[in-house]
């Protein structure tokens, strides 16, 4: 009896442990099962072709998988959002950790994360219904679906996460370096911009990159109010013309493409790509976290 | 001396005064999105609408209902079990921080990317085919970090006392980690549950092509291997590929989709809220 | 924990009260400070004179940090305390709401407990406080940094590597550097607060020495848990014990005939 009870328990314990490694089981696991269903594309067209390929169109024949439209689509949006994103979010951070009294940084900062909360299909619904029309009247664009407008919207996507992240950062400054500064008779606004923010530098570099992560991968959104035309974007006005994500071309066309075909692998290979960058994005956060410390001391 | 004094004040004033607006500006669409939504979701509310399932929203409440449940159901075993391996039993080193950082990369993947290997495991190479099932692990995986943070997080914040003290009257570590440990411990662990499921109910692209489909005859499902209607899934079909309903439809079912994930979380920060207050450790 | 500071004082005062110059002997009248509702100093009335380093003794928790902070008004950063009373620069009184903070905290330099440089250079470091001022001169600032670092006997050690972070220095020099910081602002008045409790014998003897140096030119107030150290550096000693000042004095008053039967228990290590 108690044996059983002994065994029972060294069962239990070995199951627990085994959960502990799951997630790097999912991850390699991830990992591999986008590269089983991505790799085969590269039997139709050469990665190069794919990356360097200004012509996107899965349906001719033979089908033309250049990615570049995506990805230079992607980069678009995802550095417009950030453009935005990244002063506002700083800001608030800044506002939050150094200006605003406790009791109102209490109240305000679960509101912020609220914005977390809102579906991206909801973000997607009112840019493509609301935001997006309207700022076509007032601009007076030929188009209400359009780059710039996914970077708006993702912005305050991001947001959350930047202010978040770089809240954090900011209060592990410790208490005594704005204390020393006060007392050398710099005002708070000089103690603020010359020694706290300075010293929140990497855990704030972090905060950028978890954004720029969260951006990059948003789909939903970007899918619904960026117009999605598979055109290279250039110059500025592109900003103001329908682009389209790797995200978006995944979404759009995964539900209609034949399992096995070329196409369905080359939207594998955006997948995995999608993978590899994001994956680069957070292990360099997580390395500048760790190599410097978001808590100094 | 005294002209540099005043730049200065004046510099501070103006930053601080930025500083205000940027936070302000951060504000605007949180309110933005729930008073539109009020405003233009409401008129088209009505209890038929919720509980019909020609023109209303029914299938997909009863979908989305399912989906979250069973996600519950598979991720929740899975995420507590790993956060007590971390908190109880890894020590700290190489492989506690590797297993932090594959959760940290977890939580950062695209749930696009999450749909495709949802795709290419559980529909495909598992042949579940596009049904409730597939999208509900494919869910779990996604909300997995999600209850590995809370979860660990909660048995952290346990004194070391109370472990000692069970441990001191002879009970196992097994023993402890289920009498002691974990009873302490589950408000924090469902908060987070809560918060997962509200992500996993509002999740649109996960579900996109692992359980999601658009029926009108045949709308509920019968079996783990059917697919299902999914709130977030429905909100985009009508948003994009029904020009012909009318807008008050679609902003009520946007609404309903909006009341259903802003209120498990705020459900979740008013349990939270409770915690800190009650439990002073 | 709270990492706020409290914006409400310096970005507002205009300054329109001037502070002295020169040699500053510090007074209080009837200064009373409350942390929300408990009273941590009990109506303070003393003078502390020009050109010396008093010494702030007691037991720990019997105010006299809360004390010292009330010179430069960093207690202002603590939520929820109220200073009542007058604290007076020679006879300005720079507990009203119209000081100045900001410009007093220049006139009162202060040095802390921890020594905690600024994550940045040891050049960086001491050309805070002036840059701050709006000086940008670079062969200005070079002159600044150089005098304060002789003025803090840290020059000869440091003259080769300025521009080296300050945080590779020992615990000793980083103290140093402090009060070099401290120094560069240019004050009147040097706070200190428990400057050697985080430094091993020989720096300590070395921070000693170098308040001695430095009392020519500044009145130094210096807090300390240490007896031997109050009476080795000060000339004047006052003696806290639950928020009151029991007894102020001329130091070898203080440590060789105390009036006070408190004072005598407490410099016989009879208690505390």
């Amino acid at each position: 009896m108690k044996l059983l009870k002994a065994a029972r328990e060294a069962i239990i314990e070995r199951l627990i442990q085994v959960s502990g490694f799951l997630a790097v089981l999912f991850v390699i696991l991830i990992l591999a099962f986008l590269l089983r269903d991505a790799l085969p594309v590269l039997k139709t067209v050469s990665l190069g072709a794919m990356l360097g390929g200004d012509r996107w169109s899965p349906s001719a024949e033979p089908p033309k998988l250049g990615l570049l439209p995506m990805l230079l689509g992607s980069l678009y949006v995802t550095f417009g959002a950030l453009i935005l994103a990244v002063p506002l979010g700083l800001a608030c951070a800044v506002f939050l950790s150094e200006v605003a009294p406790p009791a109102l940084r209490e109240i305000l900062k679960p509101v912020v994360e609220l914005l977390a909360a809102v579906p991206s299909v909801i973000f997607g619904f009112l840019g493509l219904l609301l935001v997006g029309p309207w700022l076509q009247e007032v601009l007076g664009l030929p188009i209400g679906q359009f780059a710039a407008l996914g970077s708006l919207i993702l912005a305050f996507m991001a947001l959350p996460t930047i202010v978040s992240v770089s809240e954090d950062a900011l209060r592990a400054v410790p208490q005594a370096f704005r204390h020393n500064s006060l007392a050398l008779g710099a005002t708070e606004w000089q103690t603020i911009a010359r020694v706290t923010f300075p010293a929140a530098r990497s855990g704030l570099l972090a905060a950028v990159l978890l954004g720029m992560g969260r951006a990059i991968g948003e789909t939903m959104t970007v899918l619904m109010v960026t117009g999605n035309a598979p055109v290279i974007p250039r110059g500025l006005e592109a900003f103001v013309r329908p682009v389209r994500t790797m995200t978006a071309t995944i979404a759009s066309e995964m539900g209609e493409v034949a399992a096995g075909s070329a196409h369905y692998h080359a939207l594998f290979m955006i997948g995995l790509l999608l993978l590899l960058i994001t994956l680069a994005v957070n292990l360099a956060a997580a390395a500048i976290v760790r190599r410097t410390g978001v808590v100094r001391k | 001396m005294r002209d540099h004094r005043f730049r200065t004040l004046l510099a501070q004033n103006a930053a601080f005064v930025l500083l205000w607006l940027a936070m302000l500006l951060a504000l605007a669409p949180v309110l933005f999105i729930i008073l539109t939504m009020l405003v233009k979701g409401l008129p088209g509310l009505s209890w038929s609408f919720l509980t019909s399932h020609e023109a209303g929203m029914l299938p997909s409440i009863v979908g989305t209902v399912l989906l979250v449940l069973l996600t519950g159901l598979i991720t929740t075993p899975l995420g507590v079990a790993a956060a007590i391996y971390l908190s109880e039993y890894a020590r700290p080193g190489p492989v506690s921080r590797l297993i932090r950082l594959a959760i940290l990369n977890l939580a950062g993947v695209p749930s696009v990317v999450y749909g495709l290997f949802g795709l290419a495991l559980f529909v495909t190479w598992l042949h579940m085919g596009r049904s409730l099932l597939a999208g509900a692990c494919t869910l779990a995986l996604l909300v997995l970090p999600l209850i590995i943070s809370a979860s660990e997080e909660a048995l952290r914040q346990l004194p070391r006392g109370l472990r000692e003290g069970s441990l001191a009257l002879g009970a196992t570590r097994l023993q402890t980690i289920r009498r002691v440990v974990l009873p302490n411990a589950l408000p924090g662990i469902l908060t987070g549950l809560i918060l997962a499921l509200g992500r996993a109910a509002g999740e649109t692209a996960p579900i996109l092509f692992t359980a999601a489909f658009f029926s009108l005859t045949d709308p509920f499902p019968s079996k783990l291997t059917d697919p299902i209607m999914a709130l977030p899934y429905q909100i985009y079909v009508m948003a994009t590929e029904i020009p012909n309903l009318p807008p008050e439809q679609k902003w009520a079912g946007a609404l309903v989709l909006l009341v259903v994930t802003l209120g498990l979380n705020l459900g979740a920060i008013v349990i939270r809220a409770r915690l800190r207050k009650k439990t002073r450790w | 924990m709270s990492t706020d500071i409290v914006h409400s004082e310096a970005s507002i005062s205009s300054g329109n009260i001037h502070l002295p110059e020169g040699p500053i002997c510090l007074e209080t009248r009837h200064l009373s400070m409350f942390y929300s509702s408990t009273q941590a100093l009990f109506d303070i009335s003393v003078s502390l004179p020009a050109n010396q380093i008093t010494a702030l003794i007691g037991p720990s928790g019997c105010g006299k940090s809360s004390f010292l902070r009330c010179f430069n008004r960093m207690n202002d950063l603590i939520e929820d305390s109220r200073v009542e009373g007058q604290v007076l620069l020679d006879d300005v009184d720079i507990n009203t709401p119209h000081t100045d903070v900001v410009e007093l905290r220049r006139k009162v330099g202060m040095v802390f407990q921890a020594p905690n440089p600024f994550p940045m250079s040891i050049f960086d470091n001491i050309a805070y406080g002036p840059r701050l001022q709006g000086i940008r001169s670079a062969s200005r600032l070079e002159e600044i940094v150089e005098s304060s670092l002789r003025a803090a006997a840290l020059w000869e050690e440091v003259k080769a590597k300025l521009h080296d972070s300050a945080l590779a220095l020992s615990g000793g020099q980083q103290q140093r550097m402090c009060i070099a910081r401290a120094l560069a602002v240019e004050p009147e008045v040097l706070l200190m607060d428990e400057p050697c409790s985080a430094l091993d014998p020989t720096a300590t003897f070395h921070i000693e020495e170098l308040m001695l140096e430095l009392k020519k030119r500044y009145t130094i107030v210096i807090v300390t848990h240490n007896m031997y150290q109050a009476s080795r550096v000060s000339s004047h000693t006052g003696f806290f014990m639950l928020g009151e000042l029991v007894e102020f004095d001329r130091t070898e008053v203080i440590f060789e005939s105390p009036t006070d039967r408190r004072t005598d228990d407490y410099i016989r290590g009879r208690f505390g």
